[in-house]
């Protein structure tokens, strides 16, 4: 906008403005009744929903399901789509940064002084697709198989230990095949490629941080772990989810 | 005291001594109040600025979109009334932190109602702010000369985010436990800042005892008071600048072209 544009707008502004009505009692009443809008549908939630409360957290667990609250789902979506991909630049520099950058810079990059939705159909389909982007990611995140659950195609004697490991949790912080979480541990895709059975059974009870350490699973289930980690080789890596 | 004498302010004095001595109890009751105001008044000339804010006016064509963020502001009043009811009963450590939620969500009057309303307002004000913003996006309000109160909005929906995270973990079940070890871990591979903010998020390089406590100060302390801060200059801009007029609205000059609209 250059200076005739900018004085061009306060002039039409005043014009609009002093064609209005009072703050009070007019937006006064508008504002109210949205306020009790909303503090009934917060009441209503609260009633129908409840607040559940799982059960207490336990550093060493065996069975858990890290999600985030649901308005998050769309950024570990986010993450989890661009990581394997060849756009590890950008999310190194962190595509949350670069929206939040984006949404502040805002004003300072579009500088035309077009106001109508319809007129500004590079601004309008930006912010429709960017709606459109996050809803379907939400709803990836939403409908998402749980986490405690691995697609890989296994012979039978390896399926016990890969339910365990699934229920193990492992997930959250591993990736094997198209599940779990790409960090913060390495991939267990291939993980028989780079530890002897000994050396698996060894991380498992005796783990870096932040790795949990799962040296009280009961014996059995840690060696049906091993077993079924120590013939992870990489080249079965399962469909890819949809 | 009896000598000074406080310049007679025109208005809020004369008024008071000018109106006829009331003989009812409830013409004196009235007078009270009245002079209770004056006194704020002649101390504060607050009712300038009330004036100012209250009867400054809305451009025409101002629809319920703009209800949006309100809305959105007493969704963050609810989440401020509701906590202090909920930190009533919290113990932000990590032995009783469980331990407190559960007394609280089973045992207190209304404990589960009040922390439910606290749980699904959070849900609901997330919501709110994404659809103001939005409002004000497709309008073009965020152009000239709003600006700075774009940037400002921007900084709101990221500590309102943030708000969410941190308070997350506060019942310190298995669920919330797991996602935030995820969360901080994830905050940890963004470029620059991120494994500052993940040490300070942590209290330390690991997930430990105080890392609780401190999700707790910055949930109730640090974040409410800069959003409070900085939702109060967010209000101040838009007194000051005025809301924008519907994009689509014209400013004709001509009366008679003038159609009323609410
Ligand atoms: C809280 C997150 C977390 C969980 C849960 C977790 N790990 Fe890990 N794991 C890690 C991290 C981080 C490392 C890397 C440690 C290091 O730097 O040496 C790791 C390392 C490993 C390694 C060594 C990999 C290598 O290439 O050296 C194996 C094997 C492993 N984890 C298996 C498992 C299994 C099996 C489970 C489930 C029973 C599991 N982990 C659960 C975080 C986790
Ligand atoms: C805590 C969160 C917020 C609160 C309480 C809040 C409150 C308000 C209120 C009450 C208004 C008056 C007009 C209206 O209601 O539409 C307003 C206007 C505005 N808000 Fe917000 N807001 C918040 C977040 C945001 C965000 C996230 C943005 C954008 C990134 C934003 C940008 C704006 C702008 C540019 C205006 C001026 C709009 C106009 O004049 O038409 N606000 N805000």
């Amino acid at each position: 906008m250059n200076q005739r544009e900018k004085e061009q707008y306060l002039r039409d502004y005043s014009i609009l403005k002093s064609k209005g009505k009072p703050f009070f009692p007019y937006a006064v009443a508008k504002d109210s009744l949205m306020a009790v809008v909303v503090m009934a549908s917060i009441m209503f939630m609260s009633i129908m929903l409840g607040a559940e409360l799982g059960p207490k957290a336990d550093p060493t667990t065996t069975t858990y399901v890290p999600r985030p609250e649901w308005y998050y789902f769309f950024l570990f979506e986010l993450l989890r789509i661009i990581k394997p991909a060849v756009l590890t630049p950008v999310a190194a520099i962190g595509a949350p940064t670069i929206f939040i950058l984006l949404l502040i810079l805002l004003p300072f990059y579009d500088r035309s002084p077009e106001r109508r939705p319809e007129r500004r159909p590079i601004a309008t389909t930006a912010g429709i697709l960017t709606i459109f982007v996050m809803g379907y990611l939400t709803y990836l995140g939403a409908s998402a198989g749980s986490p405690n659950e691995i697609d890989i195609e296994v012979p039978a004697q390896y399926e016990k230990g890969k339910i365990v490991t699934a229920q193990a949790g492992c997930l959250a912080c591993h990736k094997i095949g198209h599940n779990g979480n790409d960090g913060p541990g390495p991939e267990l895709t291939d993980i028989a490629n780079k530890l002897p059975k000994a050396a698996l059974l060894r991380t498992l009870e005796n783990p870096t941080a932040p790795m949990p350490s799962f040296k009280d699973l009961p014996q059995e289930q840690k060696l049906a772990m091993v077993d079924f980690l120590s013939q992870l080789r990489g080249e079965e890596q399962g469909p890819p989810p949809e | 005291m009896a000598k000074t004498q406080l310049p007679t302010q025109p208005g809020a004095v004369k008024t008071g001594g000018a109106r006829r001595k009331p003989t009812t109890r409830l013409g004196k009751a009235q007078e009270t109040s009245f002079s209770a105001v004056d006194w704020v008044d002649e101390r504060t000339s607050l009712s300038g600025g009330m004036r100012w804010l209250m009867f400054r006016k809305i451009p025409k064509g101002t629809n319920w979109f703009y209800t949006l963020g309100s809305a959105t502001l007493f969704a963050f009043m609810s989440q401020a009334v509701t906590g202090v009811f909920l930190a009533m009963y919290y113990d932000p450590s990590a032995i009783n932190a469980y331990e407190s939620t559960r007394f609280l969500t089973n045992e207190v009057f209304l404990g589960e109602f009040v922390r439910g309303m606290h749980r699904w307002g959070s849900s609901v004000m997330v919501i709110l702010i994404f659809l103001h913003m939005a409002r004000v996006f497709f309008f073009g309000a965020y152009k000239y000369p709003r600006e700075l109160n774009w940037c400002i909005g921007v900084i709101l929906l990221v500590l309102t985010m943030a708000m969410s995270f941190t308070g997350y973990l506060l019942p310190f079940d298995q669920r919330s436990y797991w996602a935030t070890i995820v969360g901080v871990n994830i905050n940890g591979t963004a470029p620059l800042m991120g494994p500052f903010l993940s040490d300070f998020l942590r209290g330390g390089a690991e997930f430990g005892a105080t890392t609780l406590s401190r999700f707790y100060a910055i949930h109730m302390l640090l974040i409410p008071g800069l959003l409070g801060a900085l939702i109060g200059a967010h209000l101040y801009m838009v007194a000051r600048l005025g809301t924008t007029a519907p994009p689509w609205m014209k400013a004709e000059v001509s009366p008679e072209l003038r159609e009323e609209r609410v």
